[in-house]
């Protein structure tokens, strides 16, 4: 520290880095992992358990494992089979769907996302009459494009539907009907009106009380009997038909919480204002009871899609039933395991697309009311 | 409400649209132009979907000669997946035309459903199979052992009877899906394992080393598996019987897909010649035209052909004939003369 006199003017010396064990990596690693002495040996253990569990695994997707072929015979690595997975891809995207057909249900499918697509840019003008057409008029377009038998498209009846595409139908079918009953429900569950609210409560106990896999089965095995003999309806539509109460009673309860948790002073302002009952709802108290509630929306719109899975139990094969009589084709017993990760990675895919967009939705709508 | 009611009346017009006076089944068949069978969501051998979606299995050839038999074409059928609970509803309430779906006959279903058993396809039974470095070479001998079970509808049961009546002691340990039972057995959580013996073969190429296990000689329970129709419609019900005993008498006379036009055109052999419809009876009886059983073995095949591409030696699951061979080879399968 020489400092000679004439020099008066202070100067700074340049910033110490700070210690090299509180910034970066290093730092992290000590505030967040190794801080105490019980954080450090849960770590390590941590840690351990994942070389454990990851390398493995790993060797067995990756490493050891087979992807061009056409048979077993083809899978040597030792590792997973995905040979089987690919060379079945067809069946379980499509199900029995017959194979020159298939690009009506691609498709559809298509046309569904260009029609989605512009409702979530921002500054496109026609969104109330494309939302309008979503609704109303694509799923007759989509349901005569997948059946076939007019304008020269052979037939393809609902049996034939199966894997992934089956999975989108029926989840898509219950999420975009059961909103709507659910809301109706939740509205009439507190009704002023009696038979009303008698009705709404019933509905909903009587649905919620039952385990969807007894609905159906009720619909496949006891439906029958008691319709004449030689009537049947449609397996896929009695499944669609059982999916959609069910998961309308839930969400009916759903929405009811988003309802309590308006003040009442919204209610009162809405019949200050003379609106009738239907205005003040539509334009005062849902938006902000279904923004209120988009977490639990969410949350039974992915346990409805997860929960599609068990229309194996009549013997449709949404993408896990194609999957499950893959498995006991002779040419491949012995590749569950390959199967099921298949099935899980897409039902994972969607359903954290769907977490994913309902948090975007929330930020988006958040009006910085904060309850 | 709106949308309640709407739902119940649309579902109300489409059942009025759907619905279809009745008939006898072969003539609601021959009119519809294709048999409605119902198989196993799949089962190994027996029921399955292949790489292109199409149905294969000793089962699903069974639907498919009856469809030869009755329209001519093998390919006129339509599968209905059904799961072992909602089999039986399916065939009562018309939604298929024959069950062909590894259904037991007993006297329970026979009787009390409103079903008639049309025949025996397969004979089935539960067995055993264990590992080859256990050195057991009879089920007589397993006092004791851990068993793992294939959960089936009577496995359990068949299971705790065989070893009661042989005062026995055995630790059961149940599994749902063939996947795990064979991880389970693999691990070593269990000595034994035990299943319908055509189901012990499917586990058996699963392990992960299949030399190593065998199947037991003692079958426990008896396992008839045959198609099945609706009580009381007896021209259907014999159509279906004798599609089955058409395949067998194939066999027994020596006809197969490849030599069939051969032997219809040069066989002097009588039972030959009344089986392709060349002379006797030929289809009169059945209401069906007189090539009948030529369509069966041109399109589908003898029962030998059938099994040992299904199930037998030319299949991955390599079943002997055992107890499905026919009659004068020792087995149980015997068609009534064609006469």
């Amino acid at each position: 520290m020489a400092r000679s006199k004439d020099q008066q003017t202070f100067q700074r010396l340049a910033d110490q880095p700070p210690p090299v064990m509180v910034v970066g990596m290093l730092g992290w690693l000590r505030a967040n992992l190794f801080s105490s002495l019980s954080n450090t040996v849960l770590t390590i253990v941590a840690i351990y358990l994942l070389y454990l569990a990851i390398p493995p695994v790993i060797h067995w997707a990756f490493i050891a494992a087979d992807w061009v072929g056409a048979s077993r015979e083809d899978c040597t690595g030792g590792g997973a089979c995905w040979v089987f997975v690919l060379a079945r891809l067809d069946q379980f995207i499509y199900g029995f769907y017959p194979e020159p057909q298939q690009w009506r249900v691609n498709l559809a499918f298509g046309l569904l996302i260009v029609l989605i697509v512009p409702l979530f840019i921002r500054s496109f003008p026609y969104k109330a009459w494309l939302g309008f057409f979503l609704l109303f008029a694509y799923p007759f377009i989509a349901f005569e494009m997948f059946t076939g038998g007019i304008l020269g498209l052979p037939l393809v009846t609902t049996d034939q539907w199966g894997g992934l595409m089956l999975t989108l139908i029926i989840s898509s079918v219950g999420m975009v009907a059961s909103l709507p009953i659910g809301i109706l429900l939740a509205l009439g569950r507190r009704s002023e009106m009696p038979i009303v609210r008698a009705f709404s409560v019933a509905f909903i106990e009587l649905w919620r009380g039952v385990p969807l896999i007894t609905v159906l089965f009720m619909s496949s095995v006891m439906l029958p009997l008691f319709l004449p003999e030689g009537v049947t309806f449609d397996k896929l539509l009695r499944a669609l038909i059982g999916i959609t109460l069910f998961e309308s009673a839930y969400m009916a309860e759903v929405v009811r919480g988003g309802l309590q948790a308006i003040p009442g002073g919204q209610y009162e302002a809405a019949k200050a204002l003379g609106l009738n009952f239907w205005k003040s709802m539509s334009l005062i108290v849902l938006p902000q009871a279904l923004k209120l509630v988009i977490p639990g929306i969410v949350n039974t719109l992915i346990a409805l899609f997860k929960d599609t899975t068990l229309v194996i139990i009549i013997g449709l094969f949404d993408i896990l039933g194609a999957v499950e009589a893959a498995i006991k084709d002779p040419s491949w017993l012995g590749y569950a395991v390959e199967g099921y990760v298949f099935a899980a990675l897409i039902f994972w895919i969607f359903c954290y697309g769907m977490s994913r967009y309902s948090q975007a939705l929330e930020r988006k709508l958040n009006t910085g009311h904060n309850r | 409400m709106k949308t309640f009611r709407a739902l119940a009346a649309s579902a109300v017009l489409l059942m009025l649209s759907i619905g279809v006076a009745q008939a006898g089944t072969l003539d609601t068949v021959k009119q519809r132009g294709h048999v409605q069978c119902g198989v196993n969501t799949g089962l190994p051998g027996f029921s399955y979907p292949d790489d292109r979606g199409k149905w294969n299995g000793l089962d699903v050839d069974v639907c498919r000669a009856i469809a030869a038999a009755v329209l001519g074409d093998a390919g006129k059928v339509k599968f209905t997946p059904l799961t072992a609970k909602e089999r039986f509803t399916a065939l009562q309430s018309g939604e298929i035309d024959v069950l062909s779906r590894n259904t037991t006959w007993t006297t329970t279903r026979d009787t009390s459903l409103g079903l008639n058993f049309a025949g025996v396809s397969y004979y089935d039974g539960q067995g055993f199979m264990v590992k080859k470095s256990l050195g057991v070479n009879s089920a007589r001998v397993l006092g004791g052992a851990t068993v793992c079970i294939q959960a089936g509808t009577t496995t359990e049961l068949n299971l705790a009877d065989y070893f009661r009546t042989n005062n026995m002691k055995y630790t059961p340990i149940t599994y749902d899906k063939a996947a795990e039972t064979v991880a389970g057995f693999d691990a070593g959580r269990c000595d034994v394992l035990t299943s319908d013996q055509s189901q012990l073969y499917a586990l058996r190429i699963q392990l992960k080393d299949p030399g190593g296990a065998i199947v037991l000689p003692e079958v426990i329970s008896k396992e008839p598996l045959g198609p099945v129709v609706r009580q009381g419609d007896d021209p259907w019900f014999n159509v279906v019987k004798w599609s089955l005993y058409a395949m067998l008498e194939a066999e027994d006379v020596g006809v197969n897909s490849g030599n069939v036009d051969d032997m219809k055109a040069t066989s002097k052999n009588p039972g030959v010649r009344r089986l392709l419809g060349l002379e006797g009876i030929g289809g009169k009886g059945l209401g069906l035209p007189n090539e009948w059983a030529y369509n069966i073995v041109k399109m589908v095949g003898n029962y030998a052909e059938a099994f040992d591409r299904n199930v037998g030696m030319g299949s991955k699951l390599k079943i002997a004939r055992g107890q499905n061979a026919l009659w004068r080879d020792g087995g149980l399968q015997y068609a009534p003369p064609f006469r």
